[in-house]
């Protein structure tokens, strides 16, 4: 290892323009002629548009357009779509309503836009939006899975009878039934996983921009996946043409999954860029994210576990609700079905799993992946019932774990997904080793005496990263393959540029994607410039969401870099008038082993573009680019252990401790890699003590702001103690497996499975606010 | 409209605004300072920080004719050149940040916090003091890291003045 390669904490480079102020966020750009837009939104959760009049809106200061959703129909353009079919179980598709843009007859949540003004400022915009007469038929509404499956609930979509999506299944129904039969011991728990807001700290936002004469499109967007914008917004929705559309996701303020789907404002800023003939700038404010970024989780489970006389896990059955809001966001199908019941094996060797997940349409905010998407559902699910078996049964909640682990790899598990290695107690060692597990019952008397309520809490999470194969995944459902792409291009002065296609949005591939090439040439990071973001300098990709940016991302610019090295290393021999075979390549130097002789990186670049003296037949230019489409999930898994005191007289939780151990397969930068874990953590957290989106019974988002939506902040939070063990991961070359989701997977059950074991009541949902455990302990 | 003049970064300027500007929306859209974020729009975020006559201050919250005749410091404004300031070198050092987003907020609020408790700091008044200034990212863990080690470096800077 260098001291810039692979392995090393290198500090970012992007650093430098994000702590001086001259990061480049949407916002922060500004074009010529540029005009504003501002949506007008329904107050109302359920109801039919009887009219909109938009004359006193138009006549309004520095107003150069107001449209309406039936405009959107009138120039043919295509309602948003879900790109991921599940068929349920009798067989039939997803019973799928449509979702336009802006609403030309029903609004299904409140928010949902109906009409938008353009205007030369965006205070003017406001205003005039203020001035839209939307006159509203309202119709009841359901804001929750238990109100739209009542019978007789209003009905959101003629094509969804009963409010029901889909109802799938996965697993063996009757081997697990009959594991259940002849269990000796049966735990039940009902779980409610809560819904969040991603919250991102850059509102979403889009600057679009028609250029006539050239019949093109630009726009620039909070996007984690600007390619796959591009490609929904000219294959689906009729906006433009692929290759008269370029997509530019610059510095992007977070994402967390909220910024992988295609929202309406996006459509309808380029849309309304070609009405209006001028650049049209659409910047959400906060409040506009809570109303509109897609939601995660959102989970009503019926969960059971079937254990044996010896406390084996027999059989485990799921049935899930899942809210997906009202209408359909670009990947919601496969949260709760493929990325959700697919991990309910988690840690452990079960021979029957059977899970049933049935999704509704309510009135509220479509639901989409957030950090983990389906992944921190399942865990949640597992990890809650394995400390409520061990409590039923009496037995150490660890030891009751390490019984049930997979130890032979690979592993197929009964829902699909074939764990290809991992060493699952070593992390559970690491993990109880560090926050001294022997001596929480000294400590937990000490605290007793002390008049607090101590307790701790395992989870052993299991996560499927790196999404793709494309094969899995299309048959599986998916619109898309989950490949990634990259080119290598070396310049003739010998500096290097990487295109990618995943996209860092915080994740720091500007410096761990330079890593690896640093490592594989001996050269410094500062020799090589990661370019992304963009589908005019990219050629393809899919995007940067579930830690799949360094075992597919990452995995391409290697394949890509073992061409341009091939084709370097026959231009150094010609050069040296040396057999290939016989080049290293050493500190940016291509050698001839066991001899002196060398050429600089530069030399052989330079020999590469001048073309003068080249290997006979051999193509000019040092440039190299390859897809790569991995041959299966990678999973990175580990055991979080949190300890927490509970002070009974006002349901308050505090944090003592909380460690972390993770198997992530080769770290390319630790700083980076704990840096994720710690963001990860936060959010997992947020969601065990302090995040819940409420809806009032009419639909009414309630927690619309940060003054009623808790964030969690530095003071609710505690230093978190890390550590790794290491299996490499068997599926790429890099031994990579991915690293951004795993807080947020496993740290909600390890804090509601420490609170619960503190105050002695498993009774405890979600987020666990002093208010509920106040309640959980005196009833 | 009116015209308000203030000294920003140690430049004098003037801008014409409507009554009801922000100072952010001076600061971004007059003067092209795009380093100050917008994160909310019910002052929680802290994206906005700024200082104002050397106090930390939420530039969502002041009405730009507010600042009228102030001296408005940003995160563009507190490198020497080149040279960085201690809490941003100490940052980037410390991975204090990831997205960037609330970065420039963060940055400016942890040099008043340790300005005002110059000598003593420790990790619960940092964590305390960051209260007003969400990260959605970094689990603070490095930010609270990253303040501590500025403390120290701002003081060795003092020192050295
Ligand atoms: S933008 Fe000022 S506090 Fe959020
Ligand atoms: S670094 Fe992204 S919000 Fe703080």
């Amino acid at each position: 290892m260098g001291v810039e390669g692979i392995g090393a904490s290198v500090v970012r480079k992007e650093d430098r323009r994000f702590i001086t102020g001259k990061g480049r966020y949407v916002d922060d750009i500004k074009l010529v002629g540029m005009t504003h837009a501002h949506f007008v939104r329904s107050p109302h959760a359920h109801a039919r548009i009887k009219s909109i009049d938009t004359s006193a809106a138009m006549n309004m200061p520095g107003v150069v357009g107001v449209l309406t959703g039936q405009q959107l129909v009138d120039d043919k353009i295509g309602n948003l779509i879900c790109g991921w079919a599940i068929t349920s179980k009798d067989g039939t598709g997803m019973k799928m309503g449509a979702w336009p843009a802006m609403a030309p007859e029903t609004v299904r949540f409140v928010g949902q836009a109906v009409a938008v003004v353009v205007a030369e400022t965006k205070n003017q915009a406001k205003d005039a939006a203020e001035a839209v007469v939307v006159n509203y038929e309202e119709l009841p509404a359901v804001p929750d899975i238990r109100a739209a499956i009542a019978p007789g609930a209003p009905q959101l979509h003629p094509e969804a009878p009963g409010n029901v999506i889909y109802d799938w299944t996965i697993g063996d129904e009757g081997a697990t039934d009959a594991a259940f039969k002849s269990a000796a011991n049966v735990v039940s728990l009902d779980i409610t996983n809560n819904r969040l807001v991603p919250n991102a700290m850059e509102p979403r936002a889009a600057i679009a921009e028609y250029n006539e004469p050239e019949e093109h499109f630009t726009l620039y967007t909070t996007s984690q996946n600007p390619h796959v914008a591009r490609l929904v917004l000219s294959a689906f929705y009729n906006i433009a043409q692929e290759h008269k559309l370029r997509v530019v996701a610059p510095d992007v303020g977070g994402g967390f999954g909220s910024k992988i789907f295609i929202y309406p404002e996006e459509m309808v800023a380029l849309w309304a860029s070609k009405k209006v003939g001028r650049p049209v700038k659409w910047t959400g404010d906060r409040t506009e994210a809570f109303l509109t970024d897609a939601h995660g989780r959102d989970h009503l489970t019926k969960a059971e576990m079937a254990l044996d006389k010896d406390n084996k896990v027999t059989g485990l059955r799921v049935k899930t609700y899942a809210n997906l809001g009202g209408y359909m966001s670009l990947f919601s199908s496969s949260v709760p079905t493929y990325l959700y019941a697919t991990l309910l094996s988690g840690q452990y060797n079960i021979p029957n799993i059977f899970a049933e997940v049935i999704s509704v349409y309510t009135n509220t905010v479509p639901v989409d992946a957030y950090r983990g998407a389906g992944r921190p559902e399942a865990s949640f699910v597992v990890e809650r019932l394995m400390e409520t078996a061990a409590r039923q049964l009496k037995i150490d909640p660890a030891e009751l774990r390490r019984k049930n682990f997979i130890t032979q790899f690979p592993h197929q598990t009964p829902v699909i997904m074939a764990y290809d290695i991992g060493d699952f107690n070593a992390s559970l060692d690491a993990a109880m080793k560090a926050i001294d597990y022997a001596g929480f019952p000294a400590r937990k008397a000490k605290a007793k005496s002390e008049g607090k309520l101590r307790g701790i809490g395992v989870s052993c999470y299991i996560e499927a990263c790196g999404i793709a194969p494309s094969k899995a995944v299309g048959s599986l459902g998916a619109g898309v393959g989950l490949w990634e792409s990259a080119e290598v291009r070396v310049n003739p002065v010998g500096t290097i540029e990487v295109l990618t296609g995943s996209h860092s949005h915080g994740q720091g591939h500007e410096t761990s994607f330079c890593q690896l090439v640093a490592e594989r040439l001996g050269i410094p990071i500062s020799q090589v410039q990661i370019v992304h973001g963009d589908t005019d300098k990219v050629q393809f990709g899919m995007g940067t969401y579930g830690s799949r940016s360094a075992a597919v991302g990452l995995t391409a610019i290697l394949k890509a870099m073992e061409k341009v090295e091939a084709k370097a290393k026959k231009i150094a021999a010609h050069q040296l008038e040396a057999s290939e075979n016989d080049i290293v390549i050493e500190n940016g130097e291509f050698k001839v082993t066991g001899t002196d002789k060398s050429i600089a990186l530069p030399m052989v670049a330079l020999a590469a573009y001048t073309a003068h003296n080249l290997p006979d037949g051999m193509e000019p230019g040092l440039k190299e680019g390859a897809f790569y489409d991995p041959t299966n999930f990678t999973f990175p898994a580990g055991a979080y252990i949190c300890e927490m005191e509970v002070d009974a007289a006002t349901g308050k939780t505090s944090f003592v401790n909380f460690v972390a151990a993770d198997d992530f397969g080769r770290l390319i930068n630790p700083m980076i890699v704990e840096g994720q874990v710690h963001g990860g953590l936060a959010q997992g957290i947020g969601q065990a003590l302090l995040e819940g989106v409420v809806y009032d019974a009419s639909g009414q988002l309630v927690t619309a702001s940060f003054m009623d939506y808790t964030m969690p902040r530095a003071d609710d939070l505690p230093s978190f103690k890390l550590s790794h063990t290491t299996t490499l991961c068997p599926g790429n070359p890099l031994g990579v497996k991915g690293c951004g989701e795993a807080g947020a997977i496993g740290a909600s059950a390890a804090v509601i499975n420490a609170i619960t074991d503190a105050i002695g009541n498993n009774n405890l949902e979600m987020p666990a606010t002093p208010d509920r455990v106040w309640h959980a302990i005196h009833g | 409209m009116s015209t308000v003049k203030l000294t920003v970064n140690g430049k004098a300027v003037s801008a014409e605004v409507e009554d009801r500007t922000l100072l952010v929306h001076l600061l971004r859209d007059n003067l092209n300072l795009t380093g100050t974020h917008v994160g909310c729009d019910t002052s929680q975020c802290g994206a906005c920080v700024v200082h104002i006559d050397g106090r930390a201050v939420k530039s969502c919250t002041v009405l730009a004719g507010q600042a009228a005749g102030s001296n408005v410091t940003t995160i563009e404004g507190i490198a020497k050149g080149d040279e960085l300031h201690p809490m941003q070198a100490a940052f980037r050092d410390n991975h204090g940040l990831q997205c960037g987003y609330c970065t420039p907020g963060m940055i400016m609020s942890a040099i008043d916090i340790v300005h005002r408790h110059s000598g003593k700091l420790d990790e619960a008044t940092v964590r305390h003091e960051l209260e007003g200034n969400i990260c959605r990212c970094t689990g603070y863990h490095n930010i609270v890291k990253a303040v501590l080690d500025a403390a120290g470096r701002m003081k060795v800077a003092q020192a050295a003045e």
